[in-house]
């Protein structure tokens, strides 16, 4: 058994990694897809079609609104015909591009065949401009542009990519049967990256609870011959997908408050983006579909799909054969850090990466009694955080202790809120805070730069 | 044994007078001089320390009331014009009297009129849910009924109605500080003019959805279609952003927008007679047959 771990805090939840054995396939074309012009981390992108325009799939349709934002392209090729605000998974209105789905004709230049290209181009400049414009983001979950992570400010220089592959999160799978049927595809997408960053050594970080991608991912480096990529087999541990504990698991460096990993030399990327990042380069393919699970004890029909992006969530769940009566909630993602659905209406996004049905008895939550103060919480904490003491700080609203007391680093992955015998909605109170304090920090921040100016 | 007790006694007194002696001098030496102003305002002031001035509390805004040059942008909302005229007194300044406010609540989803969509078992919090999504029903503008506004106040001018789920205001309590307005997360509660007799008109309803969204999400939203707007012979009535907003300081209590509004978005409260939707319309329409009639004869 591996030992490779982070360092402080983490649970381990009971893995249900029950639709690990399906095969992904490729979902059917739903007949109207929501293309949202948000869904990275950054400003949203701005629309490049008007309605009426004919599309191709592939074809380029929103592009970056700012620095730190993706270009969007079509997943379906059709007519567009609103471009509206439409309720997100949370029910919020977000602006969305609607195209009514025709065929499916590719745009040109898109290579569709299987063969497997392994001569990565020269140009490093070029590679992460065609990143740049397949709007390849992170798909791990953040959703952070590929090509911002691979553009280090000066005087930072990357040591080690590590390409994640621990999908610690119970549940999803959808990692796992990427790296079990593309993993040709997803070591040359690492080999590019390490490329691009000068030529730096590439871990694939992957769980023992996934013996076979392990063992997989071996022979096909083997095979491919690329130096300086290696497997490391990891403890079973959650969070350990998240960027910051992976780092300390792999590099045994922390991250500190408030910085990016590429200050410590290191950038995390995402089996997803590996792959995404292949057929970017070698083949000219923009981010178009992901692969999702589809799973749940509930749920007969569980699956791993390739799903095109913008695809409402009630055609996936009716082409698997409807909700099932016992599921009260709908998850997009993993049961730990994922949220419910509250609009099944909404269309997936290039970062969804599982829907998830749970029953009520999985869900429910006990009554929340005192605080006793046993610090499990703090145990559980893989940030160092004290979840008992911020979220008392949180309900008495004093701003000025919760940044002291770092509630700023809190990386929502809801440890506190497993390991609490007393039931109290640790994240739920804390993650507002976060969100007030961060606002806060933001504010200084701009009123001092102002200052600064007006001088 | 009796030795000891002697001695601890004189020990002790000793100790007593002499740090008293010390306490006496540090007090003469080091005596902050304050004005006894800011001891009289803080007595006329309500004391609710509520903050609803924009101050920590009553003492803060007593402090900052006799440093101000006049009483412009000092005033206590709590205690209203009369507190203000006593302040007034004190310091010998000038004050201008201010209609006196109440919160309104611009929600009127009732239960029956939005349908559920969700259901929500998280920590009932108003603030953490509206971070996690957009409540409950259809509509990402409502009450989210968790109460956060009602837990703000400190007067007790707000308790949520178990048939409508959204909360109400006592008007005889609301002393209009605008706690509830800052605790809302989804911007609601306005602090308007109480009005003549306590008579207002006011549109209830923040939907800035295209009409048919909102009439599908809720019954009672306002769906934005300027109906109002035209009828209102003050220029009152304003739409921005799909929604109506009646200014407090131009409506006449007329009533004509509340008869004429298709979704009953519009309220009026604390009129004597209840509304008769009926002759207003009648009203309503003569003038306008009066006004063609005068175009015509141009």
């Amino acid at each position: 058994m591996s030992k490779n771990t982070f360092s402080i805090g983490g649970v381990h939840p009971h893995d249900s990694k029950i639709s690990r054995g399906c095969a992904i396939e490729q979902l059917p074309l739903a007949p109207t897809v929501y293309l949202q012009l948000s869904q990275h981390i950054g400003a949203p992108a701005k629309p490049i079609v008007a309605v009426g325009d004919k599309v191709k799939v592939g074809q380029p349709i929103a592009e970056p609104g700012g620095f730190v934002s993706a270009f969007i392209h079509s997943s379906v090729s059709g007519t567009v015909k609103s471009i509206a605000p439409r309720p997100d998974l949370a029910g919020i209105p977000q602006m969305c591009i609607e195209i009514a789905v025709e065929g499916d004709e590719w745009a040109p230049g898109i290579d569709l065949s299987d063969t497997l290209v392994t001569a990565i181009p020269e140009d490093n400049k070029a590679i992460v401009e065609k990143i740049r414009l397949a709007g390849v983001v992170g798909l791990g979950g953040a959703t952070f542009p590929t090509h911002v992570k691979l553009s280090p400010p000066p005087g930072s220089k990357c040591e080690m990519i590590i390409i994640n592959g621990c999908e610690c999160e119970p549940y999803l799978t959808s990692d796992f049967r990427v790296l079990m049927e593309k993993g040709e595809q997803v070591v040359v997408g690492a080999a590019i990256l390490s490329q691009v960053m000068g030529g730096v050594p590439c871990t694939i970080a992957i769980e023992v609870n996934k013996p076979e991608a392990i063992a997989h991912m071996e022979e096909v480096i083997g095979k491919l011959g690329y130096k300086g990529i290696s497997v490391m087999p990891m403890k079973m541990r959650y969070p350990q997908g998240s960027e910051k504990q992976l780092i300390d698991a792999v590099m045994h460096r922390q991250v500190g408050s408030g910085a990016l990993p590429i200050s410590v030399g290191a950038v995390v990327q995402n089996v997803g983006t590996a792959l995404a990042v292949y057929d970017a380069v070698q083949k000219n393919k923009p981010l178009v579909d992901n692969t999702l699970s589809v799973t749940g004890e509930c749920f007969p029909r569980q699956a791993n799909l390739l799903v095109r992006v913008g695809t409402p969530i009630k055609y996936i769940i009716d082409y698997l054969g409807g909700v099932p009566e016992d599921a009260v909630k709908v998850i997009s993602g993993g049961p730990m850090m994922g949220k419910a659905i509250a609009n099944l209406e909404a269309s997936t996004l290039k970062g969804t990466s599982a829907i998830l049905f749970l029953t009520a008895k999985q869900t429910l939550r006990a009554p929340e009694s005192g605080c006793i103060r046993c610090g499990k919480c703090a145990d559980a904490c893989p940030m160092g955080l004290e979840p008992f003491l911020l979220q008392r700080l949180a309900r008495a609203n004093d701003m000025e202790a919760l940044e002291q007391n770092a509630a700023q680093d809190c990386i929502e992955c809801g440890c506190c809120l497993y390991s609490c015998p007393a039931h109290i909605p640790l994240l739920d109170i804390i993650r507002q805070a976060k969100g007030a304090v961060l606002g806060a920090i933001r504010a200084r921040a701009a009123a001092a730069k102002a200052a600064a100016e007006a001088k | 044994m009796l030795k000891i007790i002697i001695w601890t006694i004189a020990v002790v007194t000793v100790l007593g007078l002499v740090l008293a002696l010390v306490l006496f001098l540090v007090a003469k030496r080091f005596k902050v001089e304050e004005d006894p102003r800011i001891d009289e305002v803080e007595k006329a002031m309500p004391g609710a320390n509520c903050g609803g001035c924009g101050f920590a509390g009553c003492r803060a805004f007593a402090e900052a009331a006799v440093k101000a040059p006049n009483l412009d942008n000092n005033y206590c909302p709590v205690g209203g014009n009369e507190t203000m005229a006593k302040v007034a007194a004190i310091l010998g300044y000038e004050v201008k009297e201010k209609a006196p406010m109440v919160a309104v609540v611009r929600c009127n989803g009732t239960c029956e009129a939005r349908p559920r969509t969700n259901n929500y078992d998280g920590f009932a919090s108003c603030k953490v849910k509206a971070a996690l999504y957009s409540g409950d029903t259809g509509c990402s503008y409502g009450c989210l009924g968790c109460g956060d506004c009602v837990n703000a106040c400190q007067f007790g001018a707000l308790s949520m109605d178990p048939e409508t789920g959204l909360p109400v205001v006592d008007q005889e309590k609301c002393t209009a500080c605008g706690a509830c307005v800052k605790a809302c997360p989804k911007h609601i509660i306005e602090v308007r003019p109480k009005g003549p007799r306590g008579m207002r008109e006011f549109v209830s309803c923040v939907n800035r959805d295209k009409g048919p969204v909102a009439k599908k999400a809720c019954a009672n939203a306002c769906i934005g279609c300027g109906i109002c707007a035209k009828t209102c012979t003050h220029e009152a009535i304003v739409i921005e952003g799909n929604v109506a907003y009646i200014d407090p300081a131009k409506c006449k209590l007329c009533r004509e927008c509340e008869a004429m509004c298709p979704t009953g978005a519009i309220h009026g409260v604390n009129f004597p007679k209840p509304l008769d939707k009926e002759a207003i319309k009648e009203r309503i329409k003569a003038r306008q047959q009066k006004a063609k009639e005068e175009k015509k004869d141009e």
